[in-house]
């Protein structure tokens, strides 16, 4: 048993899009993390309170919520780090529908994934050889830099371009239409440049950096999405795509 | 795709005419330049024309595609509208700057 | 919701950001006034004259001062947009942005120490 240091005081926002921050106390303990504090709230105060997790450890995305005002992972963020003066201010992501207290609708994240081609387009079958890719390709090392994305929504709930553009694809989706891009196997890169090309798409990054500055996985969406704006512009330049 | 071309490509022309007209505002700063000296220098001259005149054109552009970008991301107004309006500033731009270079340059 | 939603915008780079959009606006508000003033010459040189006059007040030259610290830092925050999406990506912009600002400060306060 990890022994209890003092006491918390954590605001859970409850309710949907009309809400508010509702206040608890909770034991603080050692190398206690937001999930740790968010569970307790649900397993011994109020068993009502809707918050979504999977694996605990880091690797499936889906606790991220605003954490003193940052999107973050909660199951990897200490409250030791982020406990300023011993309050906590939990929230459900930004830029998303909230469902209810700390569960948002990621359906929009997921559709503009798919707009932007974030999908595979095979160009072989089962009956052609293997491709062989070198791993140490330009093009391979670039996608392999982007390519860790496992659709938190981090980045998605920090931009502010997301917030201010109805339109804008978003870091993530960019990011995993760029990893594509420079996958040689990959038979779809046309409609993919046009894809990103489009209205909200990569050109509509100013450049913030926030996405890049919270990604737990420390991927450079700032950096792919520049690539993109390269690519783009040269295939539009030789008329390959539509502007 | 072609404003964020013409945006990038006016911001990079901007570049060394913006470093120039610094130094000609240090330089007119620097001399005290009343009303005759500028005129004196400006009027008649087919560099002053040219070279302001493109610099007119050019900030015109760019600054109107600046402008559309803040309307759609910051105001209320539709993408159509904020493109319309970025059009008349951009050409408000250019008259007024048009103007004033023929102000200077012409007697 | 909270006003500590602002809490992640505290980067350098997004400061950055904020700063290059919002002097792009200032000096786009400021343009048609200086095509105006120039403007002026149409009339003859005495009204050019009066107006440069009016623009020797200290007031008005500290407003100048502000402008050329408008345009250094549009530029240089346009500079560092060229490059990110044209070269390759580099560390330490953090501190180039923070540098920026301090040049844009300095031509700014340089101009305004040969008009006062």
């Amino acid at each position: 048993m990890s022994e209890t240091l003092s006491e918390l005081s954590v605001s859970l926002w409850r309710g949907a899009r009309q809400g508010h921050y509702e206040n608890y106390t909770v034991p603080q303990r050692e190398s206690q993390t937001v999930l740790d504090v968010v569970t307790f709230v649900q397993r011994h105060i109020d068993p009502t309170l809707s918050y979504r997790f999977a694996c605990r450890v880091g690797v499936c995305g889906s606790c991220a919520m605003t954490v003193n005002g940052k999107p973050r992972w909660t199951c990897r963020t200490h409250v030791a780090k982020v406990a300023y003066g011993g309050h906590l201010e939990i929230g459900p992501l930004a830029n998303l529908t909230v469902i209810k207290d700390l569960a948002t609708d990621m359906q929009p994240f997921f559709e503009k994934w798919q707009q932007a081609k974030g999908a595979f387009e095979p160009s072989k079958t089962r009956q052609d050889a293997i491709a062989q890719i070198r791993p140490d390709s330009p093009a391979r090392m670039a996608a392999d830099a982007a390519i860790e994305c496992i659709n938190c929504g981090v980045c998605y709930a920090a931009c502010d371009t997301v917030r201010w553009n109805a339109k804008y694809l978003g870091p993530a989706a960019l990011t995993r239409a760029w990893t594509l891009l420079n996958d040689e196997r990959d038979a779809g890169n046309t409609a993919r440049l046009q894809a990103v090309a489009a209205d909200g798409g990569c050109h509509a990054c100013h450049s913030h950096q926030s996405c890049q500055e919270l990604c737990p996985q420390a991927l450079n969406p700032t950096a792919s999405i520049a690539g993109l704006k390269r690519r783009t512009a040269a295939a539009y330049l030789k008329g390959e795509i539509e502007g | 795709m072609r404003l964020y071309i013409w945006q990038r490509a006016t911001a990079a022309l901007l570049l060394p005419l913006i470093l120039v007209h610094l130094a000609v505002i240090f330089y007119a700063t620097r001399h005290g330049m009343t009303a005759a000296d500028i005129l004196s220098r400006t009027r008649g001259s087919i560099a002053w024309a040219s070279y302001y005149g493109l610099f007119v054109a050019i900030v015109s552009i760019h600054a109107s595609i600046g402008v559309r970008n803040i309307l759609i991301e910051w105001s209320p107004v539709t993408e159509r509208r904020a493109g319309r309006c970025a059009i008349g500033f951009g050409l408000l731009l250019f008259v007024l700057g048009v103007r004033a270079v023929a102000a200077v340059v012409l007697s | 919701m909270t006003a500590r939603v602002i809490k992640h915008r505290d980067s350098a780079l997004w400061i950055a950001a904020m700063v290059h959009r919002l002097s792009g606006l200032g000096l786009a508000i400021f343009l048609p006034l200086h095509f105006l003033a120039l403007g002026l010459a149409i009339e003859g040189e005495a009204k050019l004259e009066s107006f440069l006059r009016w623009s020797e007040q200290p007031l008005v030259k500290i407003a100048e001062g502000g402008l050329v610290f408008l345009l250094t830092v549009h530029l240089l925050g346009g500079l560092r947009i060229l490059v990110i999406e044209n070269f390759p990506w580099s560390s330490g912009q953090k501190q180039i942005a923070t540098l920026a600002a301090v040049v844009s400060a300095i031509v700014a306060f340089v101009f305004l120490s040969r008009v006062f």
